[in-house]
């Protein structure tokens, strides 16, 4: 049961994380044309709760898929298995939201 | 341009505890298979070389070997076809324990096809009709398109995941299960499909495709398993993942 909900969450985070992907690249080449610049740039994404809630739903889709991987790769690679692969997974996946958590932040708040 | 000179052997030889490597010159033969080497190496230079072979004709599934470090049918496979140089390398297949020689201990393999509910279980006795079911449903023909295999185990040796994860089912027990899940006389489907997306199971493949690219009869597992991960997925999304079968 535990892979069956594995799998799936790893299925629906790449269905999140691929518009998102697309859109962030298609943002950036974008927001560079004009030659924008990062004060600029930050003016436009402060406290804009769309802006957060997209890059904030990203942050969730890539900790939730990158650890999921993550696991898959540490049980066949590294034969690791039980507590120590399940806490090494929560450990990426937590790691990766702080980190992205923290760019948001960045970028939304202030 | 056909070279005429003999063939460079190399042959795997040993049991479960180790081995190495013989070399053999075997003459060529018109028409001749990697069976046929082997054959001859085993009559004309030592007889104690192990092997398993059946039928000759690609359809008994127990001659299965490594040769030049592909998975392959040796009766249905011609030297002319595979050899490099002139030489070609022979060993017992991978992912399997050898017992002697170019012979594997298949018992895993047949475990694991027993693991993922691989039988048949139907209702129907003999005193019943014969169940009508058109050529063109698409559950008959997803299961045709699975139905030809001949336990060869090529699809096995070829798959990385069995090479990673030693209690992966492997693509020749999914793929069976694949079929008997679209054979709608079958009454353990509720069960099997569990047994199959448990531990080990197919959710662990990585679409690698390893398995499609060597099956000699032409299958295609990562398609079956891909469409047990589907029905997995779905029948757990419908909440009828744990349901016992009506």
């Amino acid at each position: 049961m535990l892979e069956l909900r594995l799998y799936l969450a790893q299925r629906i985070s790449a269905a999140i994380m691929a518009p998102l992907v697309l859109l962030h690249l298609g943002l950036m080449i974008y927001a560079i044309q004009g030659g924008l610049s990062a004060e600029e740039i930050l003016g436009r994404t402060r406290g804009s709760l769309f802006w957060g809630g997209t890059y904030g739903l990203f942050v969730i889709a890539v900790a939730v898929h990158a650890a999921i991987g993550l696991r898959t790769i540490m049980a066949e690679w590294l034969r690791l298995r039980g507590p120590l692969l399940s806490g090494l997974s929560w450990f990426f996946g937590f790691a990766l939201l702080a980190a992205g958590w923290r760019a948001v932040v960045a970028v939304i708040g202030g | 341009m056909r070279d005429s000179n003999p063939i460079q052997v190399k042959v795997w030889r040993g049991d479960a505890a180790g081995g190495a490597f013989a070399e053999y010159e075997v003459p060529q033969q018109p028409a001749q298979t990697v069976l046929d080497v082997i054959t001859w190496i085993q009559r004309h230079a030592d007889a104690s070389l192990s092997y398993r072979f059946a039928c000759r004709v690609g359809m008994c599934g127990s001659c299965a070997m490594m040769v030049n470090g592909i998975p392959r049918w040796t009766c249905r496979t011609h030297v002319n076809k595979v050899r490099r140089d002139n030489r070609l390398t022979i060993e017992p297949l991978r992912n399997l324990p050898v017992i002697k020689d170019l012979a594997c201990d298949m018992s895993q393999f047949f475990e694991k096809w027993k693991r993922a509910e691989g039988h048949f279980n139907g209702v129907a006795s003999r005193d019943q009709p014969v169940a009508a079911i058109s050529p063109r449903e698409p559950a008959r023909r997803a299961a045709s398109a699975a139905i030809e295999c001949i336990n060869c185990a090529i699809c096995y040796a070829a798959c990385d995941v069995v090479a990673w994860q030693p209690d992966y089912l492997g693509p020749a027990a999914l793929n069976r299960a694949w079929s008997l899940q679209n054979d709608s006389r079958d009454r353990r489907q509720v069960e099997r499909l569990q047994a199959v997306s448990s531990d080990g199971g197919c959710l662990q493949c990585h679409s690698q495709q390893g398995c499609a690219a060597h099956c000699p009869n032409e299958l295609n597992p990562t398609a079956s398993i891909a469409g047990l991960k589907r029905m997995a997925g779905l029948s757990f999304m419908q909440k009828k993942y744990r349901e016992p079968h009506a």
